[in-house]
């Protein structure tokens, strides 16, 4: 067993101040004049204290791609942005289609022991979009899948999308969309628009991504399913799921850091750091999911966290692949996109990178009220601190963030998982680097 | 630093005057002389040796444009020049006499330089070189066959050439 | 000028001094000894991914004029087909003390990438990236037009009110973009036509005009009517129908170069699809610039070479490599 841990003075997601004990995997006590013997005593004045934050979208690359990530090194990347829970993607090789390999990417978590890794299964055989994945093989697995996805392709066939969304209402399930027409990206580099005709790059316009999700929508409605929507990137998109709530369909929708804080002006320069998809928009569409956001309308933050090799980035433009790693910056972008702008409280935070991705996954223990009798998942955070953001930041074993060299707010200084510390100080702790 | 006239205007016109004289006797007439300057104020001094020589000799004399930039051995140390046009009259320079004319001879290399650039515009049967101020400090085995001036010079000291057409002013001044 | 990538960031002091300095390459091309010494000891390295001999062969006959060393490198059969990243391709290059690296690829922004990665110290000449520009093609085609209308007289001059019509592939067309950056900077208006479907979907910020009618640009009777080459492969991706209502609508057809005036200048890039976009009497008529262009790509190719090589180089960082604001 591990020791017990006493935090003092934090603030409860940027409320009041209290103690907060922790024993045994759970939280023994919060307010003042807790127990103290045995425990050893964090001082946590000044940091305020969410819930230990959860990603509904991350990809760990592990079965295939290990020299870009694997769900060991991923999931340091994780504790150290303030992560004690990530769904991983299915993109793997073998895809993980199949109740073998969401087991095998379950057991790799459990070993690293780091963060919850909570498997997403594939939507279909090979993410290939012609049949329907084993998805309740996937769901009654020791993997308790809830969440389907063909991340990275979109289910573009709508009847493959239809038989997908009445199929996992069998076990409560969800569909997560890519929400991206194959046709109308074919070769697409870059947003289309005034910059993509400047640079020469292929345009990938926001109808490709809007069209999905307005068939989507439609379909949940039809089919009486949930819905949810994956890295919603533009204005359109917002205007969409807002009529869709306002008609009742049971639809949620995620935006990445990223897509709350760049613009496609970032791509004038060729640097292929800047290159992901959906891709990076214009101001006007920062300025729509921001809004978004903060009204409800985009229930979470999910930092589609794609970790790329080197070479996969060092190159011309075309060549380069799409994604940009992202759990260790994730809340100190959201801090500064949306709490320095006064858009969102850090309740509010808690709210979208916490307790909803965990109820959309379905994931029981995490995105847990902070009072006592629940389960130890905490982060504590310093508003604060701030500097120039490097690759000493970086955890994971690929270093493709967009933010090196930029100055970003704030500092996550200490992790609890299943009670234990993960980070401390803003370091991973000697057991997690082990 | 000090700046100190060494050629008045009368002086540059007595010995433009002197070298026209020169060169009409050294060729022995104006026939198949050709007068070629290099830019900037070379040029200007070889359409004025052109006019006087045409002058005393009664028959016009052809004259143009040498630009050397291409030809020069020290293009990589200074920041790039852009090249000034190269005009050659009519009637070329193979078999000619081309008297080359600029304004001051320093090191020397100019003039490799033209001759060089002469080397890939034509043969000609004799070159000469005129120039306005010869201020020593050779670095190739170069002379000219009529000066206007000799003017011995300390290596880190300045001349100048100013000419009405170019300048406004007329006089050559060395600074120090 | 440390580097040549573009004409949208290209001064115009700068396009107008290689316009100029490209008349001298002209007159020395004149002679009987077309070669000058100033590139001697220099090695030029054409980095050609993408097939074109045209382009190559202007290249290397301008380094070949100004007597530097020419290395030819083409993708086919090379270490770059079988998987050699640009970034290795580069540090051979480098390690190899290229001066100069002319680089055309069909990724867009490639010759950028080259210039600023730090894997080479040597200036970049951008022949051809993807899409994005071609600017020694827009720098020919400038000088073309401007030796057209002012002959003898051109040393200094820009286009200020010449009207210049660009037809065909605009969406793919790098020539098309060099061309209206480096065109707009020189003072001329531009127009664009071309079907719809080949005009890229925002062109709001550019300063043309865009059309879909070729009879009514024939109508205005421009300066210069530039035609574009069709790649018959955009047929295939549904851009146009087939070439027969490609080449009614919008080729040169006989028709419609009657219909010019006499005076307007009919100019092509090259390689042209005869009785496709441009019929073979607007070809072959003296009203066409097409070989003047080809002879005055060696002129600009030289100029671009001895601006780039023959002084003393800037720092890297130093002016036209990082990020510049609009010639305009």
């Amino acid at each position: 067993m591990s020791e017990a841990l006493l935090f003092t003075g934090a603030r409860i997601e940027g409320g009041a101040s209290a103690d907060i004990l922790v024993a045994d995997g759970v939280i023994a006590g919060v307010g003042s004049g807790l127990d103290r013997r045995g425990a050893r005593i964090v001082d946590a004045d000044g940091l305020l204290v969410l819930p230990g934050l959860v990603d509904l979208h991350t990809h760990l690359r592990e079965p295939g791609y290990e020299d870009s990530e694997t769900v060991l090194t991923g999931s340091r990347a994780a504790a150290v942005g303030g992560y004690t829970a990530v769904f991983a993607m299915p993109n793997t090789s073998p895809v993980a289609d199949t109740a073998g390999v969401v087991e095998q990417e379950l057991a790799l978590g459990e070993a690293a022991g780091l963060v919850t890794v909570q498997p997403i299964g594939a939507v279909t055989v090979g993410q290939k979009g012609e049949r329907l994945a084993e998805l309740g093989a996937m769901a009654a697995s020791r993997a308790r899948v809830r969440v389907f996805s063909d991340d990275g392709s979109c289910v573009w066939d709508p009847l493959i999308m239809r038989r997908a969304l009445e199929y996992v209402k069998a076990f409560d399930g969800v569909i997560a969309q890519h929400a991206q027409d194959p046709r109308l990206t074919a070769g697409a580099q870059m947003n289309e628009g005034t910059v993509s005709s400047e640079l020469g790059l292929a345009g990938w316009p926001a109808v490709a991504e809007e069209s999905i999700i307005a068939r989507d929508v439609l379909l949940a409605e039809h089919v009486g399913s949930r819905l949810h929507v994956c890295h919603l990137s533009t204005a359109g998109s917002v205007d969409l799921i807002r009529w869709a709530k306002k008609r009742g369909v049971q639809v949620t929708a995620e935006v990445t850091p990223h897509h709350l804080l760049l613009t496609e002006d970032l791509v004038r320069g060729y640097d292929a750091r800047f290159k992901v998809n959906p891709p990076l928009r214009r101001n006007e569409d920062v300025q729509a999911v921001r809004e978004g956001l903060a009204d409800g309308t985009i229930d979470i933050v999910a930092t589609d966290h794609a970790p790329h090799p080197a070479e996969a980035k060092a190159c011309e433009w075309q060549a380069a692949a799409n994604g940009m790693v992202g759990l260790e910056s994730a809340l100190r972008v959201v801090h500064a996109a949306m709490v320095d702008t006064g858009l969102l409280e850090w309740t509010d935070v808690a709210r979208v990178m916490s307790r909803t991705p965990a109820a959309i996954g379905q994931l029981p223990g995490h995105g847990r009220p902070i009072a006592a009798g629940e389960p130890a998942e905490l982060t504590f955070y310093d508003p604060a601190a701030g500097g120039e953001f490097g690759v000493a930041d970086l955890r994971g074993r690929s270093v493709n963030s967009p933010y090196l060299g930029r100055r970003l707010p704030g500092d996550v200084r200490f992790t609890v998982h299943a009670g234990r510390l993960t980070v401390a100080d803003g370091a991973l702790t000697e057991e997690a680097r082990a | 630093m000090s700046t100190r006239t060494v050629l008045h205007d009368a002086d540059i016109s007595r010995a433009l005057t002197r070298i026209s004289h020169e060169i009409l006797e050294s060729n022995k007439g104006a026939q198949d002389l050709v007068i070629l300057g290099i830019p900037t104020r070379g040029v200007t001094l070889a359409r004025r040796l052109a006019t006087q020589v045409a002058q005393v000799s009664g028959s016009p004399v052809p004259v143009g444009a040498l630009d050397v930039t291409m030809y020069r051995d020290d293009l990589h140390r200074h920041p790039t020049r852009a090249p000034q046009p190269t005009d050659i009259p009519p009637g070329g320079i193979d078999g000619k006499t081309v008297v080359l004319v600029d304004d001051v001879l320093f090191s020397g290399r100019s003039i490799r330089a033209a001759l060089d650039a002469l080397q890939d515009i034509g043969r000609p049967a004799i070159v000469r070189l005129a120039i306005l101020v010869d201020r020593g400090h050779r670095e190739l085995p170069i002379r000219p066959d009529f000066v206007g001036k000799n003017l011995p010079s300390a290596r880190d000291e300045r001349v100048f050439v100013r000419l009405t057409e170019v300048d406004g002013t007329e006089e050559v001044a060395i600074e120090s | 000028m440390r580097h040549l990538l573009d004409t949208k960031t290209l001064a115009r002091e700068d396009a107008l001094r290689i316009l100029d300095v490209a008349e001298d390459m002209a007159d020395t091309q004149q002679r009987e000894v077309k070669k000058l010494p100033t590139l001697r000891g220099k090695t030029v390295v054409n980095l050609f991914f993408e097939d074109s001999t045209r382009t190559r062969i202007s290249f290397e006959a301008a380094a070949k004029r100004l007597s530097a060393d020419v290395i030819n490198f083409s993708a086919k059969g090379s270490s770059v087909s079988k998987g050699e990243s640009l970034q290795d391709t580069a540090q051979t290059l480098q390690a190899m003390a290229a001066d100069a690296v002319v680089i055309r690829h069909s990724a867009s922004g490639a010759p950028r990438t080259l210039a600023t990665s730090g894997w080479i110290s040597a200036g970049v000449v951008n022949a051809g990236d993807g899409t994005h520009e071609h600017p020694t093609q827009a720098l020919l085609d400038a000088f073309t037009i401007r030796k057209r209308r002012y002959g003898a007289d051109s040393r200094g001059r820009d286009l200020t009110g010449m009207r210049v019509t660009i037809v065909g592939d605009i969406l793919h067309s790098r020539v098309a973009r060099s061309n209206v950056w480096l065109l707009h900077t020189l003072g001329a208006e531009v127009a664009l036509v071309a079907p719809p479907t080949l005009v890229p979907q925002d062109v709001s910020a550019w300063p043309v005009r865009v059309g879909y009618d070729l009879d009514e640009a024939v109508g205005e009777g421009p300066d210069a009517l530039m035609m574009l080459r069709i790649q018959l492969e955009r047929m295939n991706a549904s851009y146009f129908p087939n070439e027969r209502e490609y080449s009614r609508r919008w080729g040169l057809d006989p028709e419609r170069f009657a219909a010019l005036p006499q005076s307007t200048m009919v100019m092509h890039p090259g390689p042209m699809n005869r009785g496709l976009e441009i019929c073979a009497e607007a070809a072959d008529s003296p009203r066409s610039t097409v070989l003047d262009q080809v002879t005055n790509g060696v002129s600009v190719r030289m100029a671009a070479l001895y601006l780039l090589l023959a002084g003393e180089r800037p720092a890297p960082g130093a002016d036209d490599d990082a990020q510049k604001e609009d010639a305009r």
